[in-house]
């Protein structure tokens, strides 16, 4: 489980299992390789995953694998909503290790694949709400976080948990600019973070996580804006400071720590009282928490809803 | 383009430009038969008819300075139909946020325009489109004065001010592409300041036009 110091391995010990591979993506950075010619439709490093199906019943369409995959902000490849589609794939997810440190009793680095081992995974179908005002019903697979939080045994000083995602502009064209503060950084509350909905995911799709929605490992927080499900993590930090996160130290005034769902909050340019739920043509109502308020509500309960944004 | 003044060879050219000027509208149409407007599509058409119509506005503003400078004075038959196109374009960005991004939902748009400052400079910017499009019927032009006219399609570089700024305020992160759309318009504003009236008494007035 823990690694000391896991050995560098040069490019050619590198599989191919990360090398998500589809029909568009092309292979631009990856040298070397001679990876020229690409595969029909199905990717070649999308595993089937073993896990329990979902049992939170959602009476809504999931969305379609393919605009799950072809439609998000993942700005370390690029600004564009299709870019991470288009250059995720120079990214590689094998060999990865999460590095768990601050205040907690068993820090380390910690392998993907023992953490996928060690933890049983469960398919959670969720609605995700993207601060922009779109939304999608995402089937993932994956591990509780409270579940790797109580195997690192945290100290009774951490309040919060702070993440990284990889930081390498080599693997991630995007990070060649500074639209954002590189490495990508978000951040909850201990008690957010334990919370039973909130889960690391390593699937989507009952399958391995495609490289441009996180791979290998991401966060999902269903009553937050999307943008706190910070993707390909490489840092876990217990921290008893509120860490920074890297849409609130871009624009503060628009994008708050909490960032829960929250139709009565306007973000500064739009209103969030609708959302377009991507295949739908009329716009839905935006629910309070995402739709999980009786769940989650508790969390915040003697906080001002107003600032919750 | 050649000298020529065969009819067939202008009406050729004629269509040529037309079919360019509609060319990104008939590519949405197409994208939408194909299923090609990304899993989002409104978002998609409202951001590309929106980048047209400021892509419009910099090809008129363009016009007159490649036919005086660029030596081709031919092009200025056909800058009243680019700036049509450049309303054309701007009209359909602002008739698919209301009917299709907003449901025609006045009250949610009336907010946007009173609380969000990049909606409020994009309605006025479409606002004083409208009386240029109108003056460029032949009809409405000939009863004004040339230098009526004149007077009022300056406010063309108003507006494209406007609409950078209008795409500025709404991009998250990435200011690069408002950014150079900025640098593009302010290039084709200076290149009509009368710079040579610094360096001599004699105005420079046909650069202004």
């Amino acid at each position: 489980m823990l690694i000391r110091n896991a050995p560098d391995l040069s490019d050619n010990d590198v599989t191919d299992h990360g090398l998500y591979i589809r029909r568009r993506q092309f292979m631009a950075g990856v040298a070397g390789l001679g990876l020229a010619a690409c595969s029909g439709s199905s990717p070649a490093s999308a595993a089937a995953l073993k896990f329990r199906p979902n049992r939170m019943p959602i009476d809504e369409a999931k969305t379609p694998l393919g605009d799950v995959t072809s439609y998000n902000n993942f700005y370390e490849f690029g600004t564009g909503k299709e870019d991470p589609a288009k250059y995720a794939g120079m990214m590689r997810t094998r060999p990865w290790t999460i590095v768990i440190d601050g205040l907690c009793d068993r820090p380390g680095r910690y392998a993907i694949d023992d953490l996928i081992k060690r933890f049983p995974l469960e398919e959670r179908i969720y609605r995700m709400r993207c601060v922009e005002a779109w939304s999608m019903v995402i089937p993932w697979v994956g591990f509780p976080l409270a579940s790797l939080i109580k195997a690192v045994a945290p100290q009774s000083g951490a309040k919060f948990v702070a993440f990284e995602t990889l930081r390498d502009p080599r693997q991630m064209p995007g990070q060649r600019g500074s639209v954002i503060q590189w490495p990508y950084r978000e951040g909850l509350r201990l008690d957010e973070a334990l919370h039973p909905l909130t889960l690391l995911a390593v699937g989507l799709y009952g399958q391995t996580l495609p490289n441009q929605n996180g791979a290998p490992i991401r966060l999902v927080v269903p009553w937050k804006y999307g943008f706190k499900g910070i993707k390909s993590i490489v840092r876990i930090r217990f921290t008893d400071k509120r860490p920074q996160t890297s849409w609130e130290m871009l624009a503060p005034r628009e994008y708050g720590f909490y960032a829960n769902v929250n139709p009565a909050v306007d973000h500064p340019r739009w209103s969030q009282a609708k959302e377009r739920r991507i295949g739908e043509f009329f716009r839905r109502k935006t629910l309070p928490f995402n739709g999980y308020g009786e769940q989650v509500a508790g969390l915040y309960r003697g906080l001002d809803p107003r600032q919750l944004y | 383009m050649g000298r020529e003044k065969r009819p067939i060879r202008a009406r050729l050219e004629s269509a040529l430009v037309w079919l360019l000027c509609a060319a990104p509208l008939l590519l949405i149409l197409a994208w939408g038969f194909t299923g090609d407007l990304t899993a989002n599509p409104v978002e998609f058409v409202l951001r590309d008819l929106g980048l047209w119509g400021l892509r419009f506005l910099c090809l008129t503003l363009a016009v007159t300075l490649l036919a005086k400078y660029g030596r081709m004075p031919r092009l200025m038959r056909y800058r009243r139909r680019i700036g049509l196109w450049a309303f054309a374009y701007v009209a359909l960005h602002l008739l698919t946020y209301v009917v299709i991004a907003h449901e025609f939902d006045w009250a949610e748009i009336a907010t946007d325009i009173a609380k969000r400052p990049y909606i409020t400079i994009g309605m006025g910017a479409f606002a004083l489109l409208v009386p240029l499009a109108v003056t460029s019927a032949n009809a409405v032009r000939r009863k004004m004065s040339p230098k009526a006219w004149r007077k009022l399609h300056r406010l063309i570089y108003l507006i494209a001010i406007m609409g950078v700024i209008h795409y500025f305020l709404l991009v998250k992160a990435d200011t690069s592409s408002p950014l150079l759309y900025g640098g593009i318009v302010l290039v084709l504003l200076a290149a009509r300041m009368p710079l040579g009236s610094l360096f001599k008494s004699a105005g420079n007035r046909a650069v202004q036009r």
